[in-house]
């Protein structure tokens, strides 16, 4: 499937569903593997939901199409929510997803460009994902080609210098076909990012770098679809989506929770977890 | 071989390359503020619109030009060796580990560096970059065994990373016979059976010199000028230890990890020969001129010389 020749968009409110199956997807793999990422996962699913399902110009058919859009997850421990995704549009079966974190399986822990059809970055090393997202952008430049790159960053994420490079870099380049979303969840690995250290005032940071910034609430499918379509049709300069989120967000217990920032539920968690995500 | 001759940089030959190379126009530069001593400038003056400045932020650098490699460009990124080291996790994560072909090139490698002192004076980034899967590694000993090498890489298939000098050398080829080098094959530079001297970069001429000495003593060494340390070249070193009583490595790095490392490495598998390696001992540099700083190391022909003697004795 081509998705740009798509004769009609999802609505919202099969958007609003794509991203429930892949909510549920994300913690039976999660459960199934043992181990993993869910709570960043949950936090990014609905704005991966919205760019699969009504943005990115791919072929399921030829994952390498030079002229795909790209998605690149920087924030590569959340790789559930892309294989979800991955899933649902068909470019890998249930089998491959369930087998996340096994050994040979395409699933590896972490998002990897070279194991998974439809996976544009090797992440798991925060920080590198601007920088590779600009060097696509520069390189569809030299190609006068439209295609639009898409990057997802977390918050805890931005604490690395080489990021700030980056959006330092993509502004003296005018690089507009660079989108990147900042999934503010507020939590990373240890705790709250405000305890291990904050990053304050996300948009207006990449503002002052010179880029075009609209801060939304990353739940909200009509705000999440708008800001999308907004920041793909402003070409002349780079453009960033700041998300406001919850961690673990559709599953009560892991919302809000640094615990579940990388743990897997139990047997009775899944249980309580499929019966919240009805 | 033709005799040598003053010769240029091999960072000359690495910008000399990169001009004949912008023939391709999926190939693209890659600056971190140093193009002018990495002589990129000369790539990014016949070639602005495939040239990327990026500033001094090598982490981004290395990343953007994997961005690039996976969008079809075959980007040679350059700065010093030693700030190449800033990126080491970028290499190895975004660009070795995924397979992109991103040819990264360190100039002013080695305490040859000079005045600059030790913050400038890479002596461990062979060690680095050969110890990641799938990374080549190259070490060229004059300019036109640069240019021809950097121009090799367009066809080579794998990430690559690329130490140039910053000054001066003999010239070990002349027009003609470094087109015979080939990535991932030494280059026998002369024929002794007593003894095989294997070196790269600036310790190549002076492996020569020290064999022109050892031969007035009647000690006759093969010189092996080893650019490729990584796919080292096994076959060729085999070789050597069938027919030379013994080997001595030399080069203007760490005896921790670089090119004697990856020879003894070898060796250990197959047994038979005793090695030594002229390098620089566990230590840092400090300013001075290049030929002050390769005495005060215990790298230079004379060093190679005592060290084939004292295997030979």
């Amino acid at each position: 499937m081509n998705s740009g020749d798509r004769a009609s968009k999802m609505t919202t409110s099969q958007l609003r569903e794509l991203a429930l199956r892949c909510r549920r997807h994300i913690v039976k793999m999660i459960h199934a593997a043992g181990a993993g990422h869910p709570g960043g996962s949950l936090s990014a699913i609905d704005m991966i939901a919205a760019l699969y399902g009504n943005q990115l110009r791919f072929d399921v058919d030829n994952p390498n199409w030079d002229d795909r859009d790209r998605f690149i997850m920087s924030k590569g421990h959340a790789s559930p929510a892309v294989y979800s995704i991955l899933f649902e549009m068909g470019f890998i079966d249930e089998e491959d997803m369930m087998s996340f974190r096994k050994m040979g399986s395409v699933c590896q822990g972490h998002v990897d460009m070279k194991w998974t059809d439809g996976v544009d970055f090797s992440a798991g090393s925060l920080g590198m994902g601007l920088s590779f997202g600009l060097g696509c952008a520069l390189a569809a430049r030299m190609d006068s080609s439209d295609r639009n790159i898409w990057v997802m960053v977390g918050d805890g994420e931005i604490q690395e210098g080489q990021f700030w490079e980056a959006a330092m870099a993509a502004d003296f380049h005018s690089a507009g076909r660079l989108n990147l979303i900042v999934d503010r969840n507020r939590i990373q690995n240890d705790d709250f990012v405000e305890v291990q250290m904050e990053v304050g005032d996300v948009a207006a940071k990449l503002s002052s770098f010179g880029w075009d910034v609209r801060e939304i609430d990353g739940h909200n499918m009509e705000q999440v679809s708008e800001a999308i379509l907004w920041s793909s049709t402003k070409t002349d300069s780079p453009t960033a989506i700041v998300a406001h989120t919850t961690k673990g967000k559709g599953v009560s217990f892991m919302e809000d929770n640094p615990s579940f920032h990388g743990k897997a539920p139990n047997d009775k968690e899944l249980e309580m977890a499929m019966g919240e995500l009805s | 071989m033709s005799a040598p001759s003053t010769g240029g940089a091999s960072r000359d030959g690495y910008g000399s390359a990169l001009l004949r190379l912008a023939e391709d126009p999926r190939v693209v530069v890659l600056e971190a503020d140093l193009g002018k001593s990495t002589k990129s400038c000369l790539f990014r003056e016949a070639n602005p619109e495939r040239t990327v400045s990026l500033g001094i932020a090598e982490q981004n650098m290395v990343l953007v030009a994997a961005g690039m490699s996976s969008s079809g460009k075959i980007p040679f990124a350059s700065t010093f060796a030693i700030f190449t080291e800033r990126g080491f996790e970028q290499v190895r994560n975004g660009v070795a580990r995924p397979g992109l072909v991103v040819h990264l090139c360190g100039s002013h490698g080695g305490i040859h560096t000079g005045t600059d002192g030790s913050s400038a004076q890479s002596i461990e980034d062979l060690a680095l970059y050969r110890t990641i899967p799938g990374m080549t590694v190259i070490h060229p000993c004059d300019d036109l065994s640069a240019e021809e090498l950097t121009i090799q890489l367009l066809h080579h298939d794998r990430p690559s990373y690329t130490r140039t000098a910053r000054n001066k050398t003999p010239r070990m080829y002349d027009e003609v016979s470094c087109k015979d080098l080939k990535i991932g094959k030494g280059s026998r530079l002369r024929e002794g059976s007593d003894i095989a001297i294997i070196a790269c970069g600036v310790m190549v001429s002076e492996a020569v010199k020290a064999a022109e000495v050892l031969s007035s003593k009647g000690i006759e060494a093969t010189v092996v000028d080893m650019h490729t340390i990584k796919p080292l070249d096994t076959e060729l070193i085999d070789d050597l230890v069938e027919t030379c009583g013994g080997i001595v490595t030399a080069e203007d790095h760490s005896v921790i990890g670089g090119l004697g490392s990856a020879v003894a490495e070898h060796v250990s598998y197959t047994g038979g020969v005793p090695i030594r390696m002229v390098g620089v001992s566990d230590r840092f540099g400090e300013s001075g001129e290049p030929e002050e700083l390769m005495e005060l190391m215990g790298i230079t022909h004379g060093d190679i010389i005592s060290s084939c003697e004292s295997i030979l004795s």
